[in-house]
């Protein structure tokens, strides 16, 4: 269906200005452009408040494994043993949300139809075909403890500590591939915001991956086993901070939605969040208060990223400007993309 | 993987493995000679038992389906501008009582929260006789309308993106979803550069809801060796259908003759194999810039950009897992 815009919806025709709408302050000056009726160029997914979770879960079970692999070959179990269970309960609700959004989600396997590496959603769905299962095993052996002594001493029962840590080897070495193909999954699409950031979104995605699973690591493991989960958050911090600046000031005019309205609101309060994780986290590794806030300030901020980018996005595809400007520049400069053009070959 | 399969001219049927295709088939929209008639969003409505895409007046010129979406394949946009078409004259004049009126802002402020005064009529432009009204006080005016379909791109990044394999290349070089394998994942959604493809809301009794939704060439028609239905209704053939070959040779001669004729902002749009998805198969003659009508003024297929984005992406990943291994390297805990 049409959202037929509303009665006091800014209308811009034929080489109309454009008003700065919702009584923001713009960054960039306003750019004047022709657009049909104010509307549309590019559609905005239609997808919904689940994909940003399933961005932020995703990447929070990613680096969860690799804290819990990493633990497990140090002899770590108090870190070990809350990092795989975070992880396998981070990803069943991230797949959850991803099979809600789909329009048909009782033919949610028809994606594992084809193989396709052109498409970011097929890689990522093999990915975690392998992920999921090697996180869940890694973490239901740990409850084999606590198993009637039957199931204990079955060969199951003897086998589960050994079939764990390989299953945690494997779900580690994909871990990374999880938390950064969600970057490529938003900016392998027209949405202005998503695609330009393309250069930089998988840095800041693992980072901010980083950030969450080390922050839960601070959070939840006894303070004399999460040193690392807090060199990890500290260094994914780090870099997202710095990661994000950088790509904002690249992307040009289509930084702006993640700088107006509420993804903007969204994207300073998750850098607040996620710096003043940082600083906690390094300031209270003798104290088990500040740690616990230290990780959720962290997994707070995490999540603001992935709300404001993906929000940013959506609002770029819903304004014309962010598609028709830098376009029509582009053709009025002379440069418009060309494959006989070797200039404007795809950077790398 | 061949870098080059994302972009650059390819027969895009013989790209995707068809072994011996027949020739690429496509539309040549002529807005210049479109009346804005909307014959090819009924037939295709019809064709296609598409259903009802909301009923609600826009005050958009004569354009009330707004755009391309899951239940609109062919759309018909209007725009009202005060100019004119190369030397013709507009046959348009301001009524005398109006003389200092502007229409087309009348027309555009019909947003204002202050209503026009009730004296004022609707700003309709008054059609006269040639020379009524004294040479002077004719006035520019023009209406451009142009038929907008999905491009069916050399370079489809609805097609690209798709992980269910829901959208194929068929053998006439059209790009076609398949209703019974779409999971409607939505992702072709965003993919697509013009805004073409949408997934269809709406009550569940329709097999098609929840399921990305677009023309589809008339895929069945071109099988049995007919037109599209929009091709086939259209009354000025504004809409020709044919081998793009031929439409693209047509199309140039259209537009140097509409060029000579005094109309040069005439343009093709679409039509160029080296352009950024690797031209359309539903190309254009337009009368102003691509944004005036609602399109992209330089469309790039994404996955053009792909294989850089793979590569960053398998960089991050490294560093991601560097930092995890130096996270436990320093001390023991
Ligand atoms: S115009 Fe859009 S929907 Fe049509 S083939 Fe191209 S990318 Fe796909
Ligand atoms: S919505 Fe359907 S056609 Fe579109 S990408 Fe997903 S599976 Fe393919
Ligand atoms: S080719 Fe067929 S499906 Fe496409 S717009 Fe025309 S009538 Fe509709």
């Amino acid at each position: 269906m049409h959202d037929v815009p509303a009665r006091d919806a800014p209308r811009r025709r034929g080489g109309g200005r454009r008003k700065g709408g919702r009584g923001e302050q713009l960054m960039v000056p306003e750019a004047e452009f022709t657009s049909y009726y104010g509307r549309p160029i590019v559609k905005a997914s239609p997808w919904e408040v689940d994909i940003p979770v399933y961005l932020f879960l995703g990447g929070l079970a990613g680096g969860s494994s690799l804290l819990a692999a990493g633990a497990d070959l140090q002899g770590n179990a108090a870190l070990r043993i809350p990092m795989r269970w975070t992880a396998i309960g981070a990803i069943a609700v991230s797949f959850a949300a991803l099979v809600h959004d789909l329009g048909k989600p009782s033919r949610f396997h028809h994606m594992l139809r084809v193989a396709k590496v052109t498409s970011p959603m097929s890689v990522g769905t093999w990915i975690l075909t392998v992920y999921g299962p090697a996180a869940g095993i890694a973490a239901a052996v740990q409850a084999l403890p606590v198993a009637p002594t039957a199931l204990r001493r079955s060969w199951i029962g003897r086998s589960g500590p050994l079939a764990g840590r390989i299953a945690g080897f494997v779900a580690a070495a994909t871990a990374p591939a999880v938390a950064a193909y969600t970057a490529v999954l938003l900016s392998d699409t027209a949405t202005p915001t998503w695609h330009d950031s393309h250069l930089q979104l998988p840095f800041v995605f693992v980072g901010s991956a980083s950030a969450a699973a080390g922050g839960a690591g601070i959070a939840l493991a006894p303070l004399s086993a999460s040193g690392p989960a807090r060199r990890l958050a500290v260094g994914g911090a780090v870099v997202e901070l710095a990661v994000s600046e950088y790509m904002e000031k690249q992307m040009g005019l289509s930084a702006e939605p993640l700088h107006t309205g509420r993804p903007g609101a969204m994207m300073r309060a998750a850098k607040a969040c996620t710096a003043t994780g940082a600083v906690l986290a390094v300031a209270g590794h003798r104290n088990r208060a500040v740690s616990v806030l230290a990780g959720a300030s962290l997994l707070a901020g995490s999540a603001l990223t992935r709300f404001g980018i993906f929000y940013g996005g959506q609002a770029s595809a819903r304004d014309p400007k962010y598609t028709v400007v830098p376009q029509r520049e582009r053709v009025d400069a002379g440069r418009p993309v060309r494959s006989d053009d070797p200039a404007a070959r795809p950077a790398r | 993987m061949d870098r080059n399969s994302f972009y650059g001219p390819v027969d895009p049927a013989r790209d995707a493995g068809w072994v011996d295709p027949p020739a690429r088939k496509g539309f040549f929209t002529d807005t210049s000679i479109c009346i804005g008639c909307k014959a090819c969003e009924v037939a295709c409505k019809e064709w296609n038992a598409v259903p009802e895409d909301g009923m609600s007046l826009t005050g958009m010129s004569y354009d009330n389906s707004v755009g391309l979406g899951a239940s609109t394949w062919r759309h018909v946009a209007f725009i009202e501008q005060p100019a004119s078409s190369g030397n013709q004259e507009s046959g348009v004049r301001h009524d005398e009582s109006h003389a200092n009126l502007d229409v087309l802002a009348l027309a555009g402020g019909q947003g204002d929260p202050s209503p026009p005064p009730a004296s004022v009529d609707l700003g309709m432009p008054l059609p006269t006789l040639p020379g009524a009204g004294g040479e002077d006080s004719s006035v520019p005016f023009r209406w451009l309308m142009e038929s907008d379909v999905c491009k069916h791109c050399t370079h489809a990044a609805c097609l690209d993106v798709c992980p269910t394999g829901a959208l194929f290349r068929t053998e006439f070089g059209t790009v076609v979803v398949q209703d019974d394998i779409c999971n409607g994942c939505g992702y072709c959604v965003p993919a697509c550069p013009y805004g073409v493809i949408e997934r269809r809301e709406g009550p569940k009794n329709d097999h098609a809801v929840g399921v990305a939704q677009k023309c589809t060439l008339c895929y069945d028609r071109l099988g049995e060796g007919m037109e599209p239905a929009c091709a086939k209704a259209c009354p000025t053939q504004s809409i020709q259908f044919g081998d793009l070959d031929e439409l693209r040779q047509r199309a140039d001669v259209r537009v140097a003759e509409l060029v000579e004729a005094g109309v040069v902002d005439a343009q093709l749009y679409g039509h160029d194999p080296a352009d950024g998805i690797g031209g359309a198969g539903a190309f254009f003659l337009l009368l102003d810039k691509p944004e005036v009508y609602g399109l992209p003024p330089d469309p790039v297929v994404t996955t053009r950009a792909l294989p850089a984005m793979w590569g960053r992406a398998a960089m991050a990943a490294g560093t991601m897992l560097a930092g995890a291994a130096m996270a436990f390297l320093g001390s023991r805990r």
